[in-house]
């Protein structure tokens, strides 16, 4: 159990105690633990495995398809395509770093971030909103449910239209990526609020805003933060496309440079990149969710 | 009407049927004294709950009306404060017990009053476990944070429904001394669904007793037992008797399916 009120820490303490009855526990968790890691090296070194055997037979051409060995043999050497600020875009720079590849890094989590969390503030307003004031609700949701379908690639010309080149368009890409998806989830999850948590508060005579404000938001945060999370990979592929043709740095536009120049070995560098900042930005995410929920057990947390 | 006196509760001629035609309360009519505690009893499934609702003004009535102080449920309750504990507790999981009882307080826009809501935690045998998740305790356990949560407003007019179904016997048998106690210094007026006859009798000062549904009044039991009970009441001959008349008039209710309630 994920607690972290000062209650159950009090129930744990009443229980009664066991001579070293917290270290079985402690060692089954980390057992645990490096079991998962154990089975997350297998399933990586099946992929390692596979491509390596393929070169060493010769059916994987090492230009086209450069297997790990390869591709992350000379790291200052691919470190020299990474440029936080865009600057020279796509030709190699002097002597790149580990800080430029972060800062690459840092570009691309940053525009995710803002995005997402631009995406989740207003949806959540929206779609309260559309809830709380019955005219917005008549005036918006229409309007929510014909954009929702529309793909976020679609919206890159007005993207660039509206922004040109920079940051905000890819900001903007991430969050129209989630807008209109986590509005709509909003609503349901509005009307998914137990009526019983509803009623007894009107029983005693609360007000609309305060239904909203101590019942309502309280309760539709875990299905939306659900949500959030299973949409965290769009949020990702968006931001990637957005780099490779709308600002002029970041993740995805190393890839399409790579791309462009035939560089396959600095496509799978990039790629391993992507997938390792993706994963983490994901657990990242599963601490804070957590951390905000600490009311929802693991169970429900969804994902992990 | 001073906030938290106790109105009185009339029900004329008060039915009510859900859509698909399941009728469930035909032509009530019932007058509940303000200040007294009123226990309802009657098979599973007849309608007290609904009644309950009804009363609260969370259902409308089909035909007929409920009217609270002389006026319709939803105009008079705030003034004169009402609190309900469902049958599902319903506590909000994000709160802890204390959390959930304070907010009680808040959302009837009332003072905190930190004293009152721990010795009530502590009446309902909940002490230790103010901090604690809802999730993290019994059903009984969770009923009888519901039970303070219903309590801590001071409401005119009090419902419970169900309220210890899942509390163990010997808890049971301490909260149905402590709980009236205090809703009585108050002069409440309360009104408790309950499965068991002698919770009915032992609590109340009347006891009304509903057929099989659609639900009738089938029997309008005074209990004048004095006051306080203390346990051995049970063993007084007119408890015993009045016992009697009110699971009597079940049977009669219920036809020939009396002994669902015996398994109750
Ligand atoms: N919202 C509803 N819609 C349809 N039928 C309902 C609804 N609520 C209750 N009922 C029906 O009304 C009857 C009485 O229910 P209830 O008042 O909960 O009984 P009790 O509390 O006496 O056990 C039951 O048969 C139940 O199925
Ligand atoms: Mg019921």
């Amino acid at each position: 159990m994920a607690i972290s009120d000062t209650g159950s820490r009090r129930m744990r303490r009443a229980a009664p105690r066991i001579p070293f009855g917290g270290w079985p526990e402690a060692g089954r968790a980390t057992g645990r633990a490096a079991i998962s890691a154990g089975w997350w090296c297998a399933s990586l070194g099946l992929l390692v495995g596979f491509w390596e055997l393929a070169w060493a037979v010769g059916w994987a051409n090492p230009i086209l398809l450069p297997p790990p060995h390869i591709f992350l043999a000379d790291l200052t050497d691919q470190f020299r395509y990474f440029d936080p600020t865009g600057g020279r875009a796509g030709a190699m720079g002097e002597g790149g770093s580990v800080w430029s590849v972060l800062g690459v890094v840092g570009w691309t989590t940053m525009r995710v971030t803002v995005g997402l969390v631009l995406g989740f503030v207003l949806s959540l307003f929206v779609g309260v909103a559309i809830r709380y004031f019955d005219v917005v609700g008549k005036l918006t949701l229409p309007l929510v449910t014909i954009l929702a379908p529309i793909s976020p690639v679609a919206w890159i010309p007005v993207a660039v239209f509206l922004f040109g080149i920079g940051n905000a368009p890819a900001i903007f890409l991430v969050f129209v990526a989630i807008f209109f998806v986590m509005t709509l989830s909003t609503l349901t999850q509005i009307d998914q609020v137990p009526k019983e948590y509803i009623q007894l508060a009107r029983t005693v005579g609360a007000s609309k805003r305060q239904i909203y404000r101590h019942v309502i938001l309280p309760a539709i945060l875990p299905g939306l933060f659900v949500t959030l999370r299973m949409n965290l990979f769009a949020a990702w592929m968006v931001v990637l496309i957005a780099e490779a043709v709308g600002v002029g740095s970041g993740l995805g536009q190393v890839t399409m440079m790579a791309r462009n120049t035939f560089n396959a070995s600095l496509v799978f560098f990039t790629m391993t990149l992507i997938g390792l900042t993706g994963f983490l930005f994901d657990k990242a995410f599963g601490l804070i969710q957590r951390k905000v929920l600490w009311w929802v057990g693991p169970s429900n947390v969804g994902g992990l | 009407m001073s906030p938290g006196a106790p109105p009185e509760v009339e029900c004329t001629r008060l039915s009510k049927g859900f859509d698909g035609g399941v009728e469930v309360l035909r032509e009530i009519d019932l007058r509940i004294e303000a200040g007294r505690t009123t226990a309802f009893v009657g098979p599973s499934g007849c309608g007290k709950s609904t009644l309950l609702r009804l009363i609260a003004g969370l259902e409308r009535p089909s035909s007929g009306a409920v009217e609270i102080g002389g006026r319709p449920p939803a105009e008079t309750l705030r003034r004169a404060g009402l609190a309900v504990a469902f049958q599902d507790p319903s506590l909000l999981p994000w709160r802890t017990v204390r959390g959930n009882v304070e907010l009680a307080l808040k959302l009837a826009r009332r003072r905190p009053r930190p004293r009152a809501v721990e010795d009530l935690i502590a009446l309902v045998g909940l002490s230790g476990f103010g901090d604690a998740r809802p999730a993290a305790l019994s059903g009984g356990m969770r009923q009888r944070a519901a039970i303070a949560r219903a309590m801590v407003t001071e409401p005119g007019l009090l419902l419970l429904d169900e309220p210890f179904g899942a509390v163990d016997e010997l808890t049971r048998r301490q909260l149905a001394q402590d709980l009236p106690r205090l809703w009585e210094a108050r002069e409440t007026t309360a009104i408790l669904v309950t499965h068991s006859i002698h919770e009915a009798v032992m609590l109340s000062d009347r006891v009304v007793v509903f057929s099989s549904r659609p639900a009738r009044i089938v029997a309008d039991v005074r209990i004048d037992l004095p006051r306080p009970r203390p346990a051995g009441t049970t063993a007084d001959p007119h408890f015993l008797a009045l016992s009697d008349r009110v699971s009597a008039a079940l049977a009669k209710g219920m036809g020939d399916r009396a002994d669902g309630l015996a398994a109750q």
